[in-house]
């Protein structure tokens, strides 16, 4: 009981911790208003596809908890190195010099050759990444979209190429894992392999992604406690709470979220934006 | 019997038993009756030395509790599992198994895991020789390109597997990642002449995308069939060359985990009978043993010494695993040959 409180306690500090830095990025969003404006850029011609929603199960919940997903309009694929290029171009905040460092950590844009030049040998089709879940924010903001939620992510992500919803087949969880087996991946353009049955590209064979609450209701990092409790969402997770246990790849993508803080970057973490929708059919 | 021979009886009984219990008590090395949690760390923190397998870092020997800093990188990394055959290992300090650590009760030791910048995925580690939640699994959950960190303080003595608990589990463990780490009683364990790190683990294998490399098969796992059952990884790596060795009247102390992620250990030495064995890695020594059970997630130590030269085959008694999934190594012994232990007699004519 006591090492569950310390444990708890733990949890709380650390969802405290990025839930502070959230408070300093809406004060600076305030800053922003009042001073410089995100700019907007050109060079986003990226399709969005709807998704039209629906009930769905999450991975990590009680299996009675359905939820429903509202319309939205997705990226077709993740944001490119030269999409970002054109954004800290416009942004001169957002280059890696003159970035803010609550914003990211110290790999932000790693081995960019200046501000605004890409690195050496980097494919502007590649998808971009070293980016921190700040700056994917105001990547989205700038150009009138938002990240995509949890909810809406892993819906898309529940679909291969002929189904909304290929979880219950055992081909989907296990082509996704040989993806996740394979190194360097993100280093590839944009858009080479099939869509899913959304339309959507690029949902597991390239990266990982932001999506705006990452740090909402997951497992933690040790997937074998075991325990779901509502309450205290940190303390969520665990093998026995997960909807489908054999959902090997959906486990790594949740130890994913709960190994990253806001302002991290990494290699292979990149994102696609999202946005609201008034079309219901 | 009258009451008075009775009483005496008695009392001879009850002296024999306090006098055995004081014999076991002496070959548990344990010494002194301070709590290891009241143990002072002295001293700055210093890197510890770890070392891969077979090797073990130098004994405690005498020397107090002190502050250690323990390195460990977790890595994904293409490595050969049999002859020509690859496959993509997940280590700690790019071994199979990972790195060594040496302890003494009432330690402090601050652990740091740094994920490398190229994983794909995260990695934790949780070591059984930890008290605390997870063994340290949460607090050292780390992104790739990131470095964690906590401090514990080894509080039991014995010899405790360590692995990755990232989700799913026993993928990372059936990719490679386990090692020992040995927490010494106060004044070290009894000296020996030779030592050795041995971790068994078995290994479920299908055809990647890449031409030649093989990767984990989930399904395999999960029935819990796999190709390959290895000494620390590979194929042969303790066959050939790569033997361990001893002389003739040395005593030998092999430090034997099983990192699993599934098969429990029947471990065997061919040809010879194990002194002592740390049961179950733990503080209970049992005497004459043949073949001795390993856990998965569990580990033993055992020891004994070499009388007779020659070619010792350590194996996993149950035998499949050994003649045909690869769970064979072996301990060469060189010296004097002693007939009065051993004499291979010349053919009988008929």
């Amino acid at each position: 009981m006591y090492r569950l409180l310390t444990f708890c306690l733990i949890m709380f500090f650390v969802f405290s911790c990025t839930k502070s830095a959230e408070n300093i990025e809406t004060n600076s969003e305030n800053v922003h208003a009042h001073n410089t404006e995100i700019n907007s850029f050109s060079s986003t011609d990226v399709k969005m596809v709807y998704i039209k929603g629906g009930l769905y199960k999450p991975f990590y919940g009680s299996d009675t908890i359905l939820v429903d997903v509202k319309p939205f309009l997705i990226d077709e694929r993740p944001v490119t190195n030269a999409e970002f290029l054109a954004f800290v171009k416009a942004n001169p905040q957002w280059q890696r010099s003159s970035v803010k460092k609550i914003f990211v950590d110290a790999a932000y844009l790693k081995d960019w050759k200046s501000d605004t030049e890409l690195p050496l040998n980097a494919d502007p089709e590649a998808p971009v990444c070293f980016v921190s879940w700040f700056a994917a924010k105001a990547f989205a903001k700038s150009i009138g979209k938002r990240l995509p939620t949890l909810d809406e992510w892993e819906f898309v992500a529940m679909a291969d190429t002929d189904t909304p919803n290929a979880r219950n087949k055992p081909s989907y969880s296990d082509a996704i894992l040989d993806l996740y087996l394979e190194k360097d991946r993100q280093y590839k353009k944009v858009k080479q392999s099939k869509p899913n049955y959304w339309g959507v590209y690029n949902v597991f064979d390239l990266i990982w992604e932001w999506t705006d609450d990452f740090n909402s209701a997951l497992t933690t990092g040790d997937s074998r406690a075991g325990e779901y409790d509502d309450k205290g969402l940190f303390c969520a997770g665990g093998a026995t709470s997960a909807t489908d246990v054999l959902n090997y790849a959906a486990y790594m993508r949740y130890s994913m979220r709960t190994a990253i803080k806001a302002n991290y970057t990494i290699a292979n973490l990149g994102f696609r934006c999202a946005k609201d929708t008034l079309i219901t059919n | 019997m009258n009451t008075k021979n009775f009483m005496l009886l008695a009392a001879t009984a009850v002296v024999s038993l306090l006098m055995s219990c004081n014999t076991n008590e002496g070959t548990k090395t344990t010494s002194t009756t301070q709590s290891p949690i009241d143990m002072v760390a002295e001293g700055e923190p210093e890197m510890a030395e770890v070392t891969g397998a077979p090797n073990v870092p130098a004994p405690v020997g005498n020397r107090g509790p002190k502050k250690w800093i323990v390195k460990l990188e977790t890595t994904e990394i293409e490595g050969t599992i049999a002859d020509s055959t690859k496959y993509t290992f997940w280590t700690f300090n790019n071994t199979v198994p990972g790195s060594f650590i040496r302890v003494r009760e009432g330690d402090e030791v601050e652990l740091f895991l740094k994920n490398a910048e190229n994983s794909v995925l995260p990695h934790n580690i949780d070591l059984h020789a930890v008290t605390g939640p997870g063994g340290g699994a949460a607090a050292t959950t780390s992104a790739p390109g990131k470095e964690t960190s906590f401090t514990f303080k080894a509080i039991n003595p014995g010899l405790y597997v360590y692995h990755c608990a990232a989700p799913p589990v026993p993928m990372h463990i059936g990719n490679g990642m386990y090692g020992l780490i040995l927490v010494e009683p106060a004044g070290g364990l009894p000296k020996v002449d030779r030592e050795y790190y041995i971790m068994q683990g078995d290994f479920y294998t299908k055809a990647s995308s890449k031409k030649g490399l093989m990767e984990f098969d989930n399904d395999k796992a999960v029935a819990e069939n796999p190709d390959y059952v290895l000494f620390n990884g590979k194929k042969g790596s303790l066959l050939g060359a790569n033997m361990i060795e001893a002389k003739v009247g040395e005593t030998v102390r092999l430090f034997v985990g099983n990192g699993g992620p599934n098969l429990t250990s029947s471990f065997h030495v061919i040809g010879e009978i194990f002194d002592n064995v740390y049961l179950e890695g733990g503080s209970t020594i049992s005497h004459n043993i043949q073949t001795t059970m390993i856990p998965a997630g569990g580990s033993a130590i055992v020891e004994f010494k070499v009388d007779v030269p020659g070619e010792y085959v350590l194996v996993d008694h149950s035998l499949s695993r050994a003649f045909n999934k690869g769970c064979i190594g072996k301990l060469k012994v060189t010296g004097e040959p002693n007939p009065k232990v051993f004499k291979a007699n010349t053919l009988v004519k008929e």
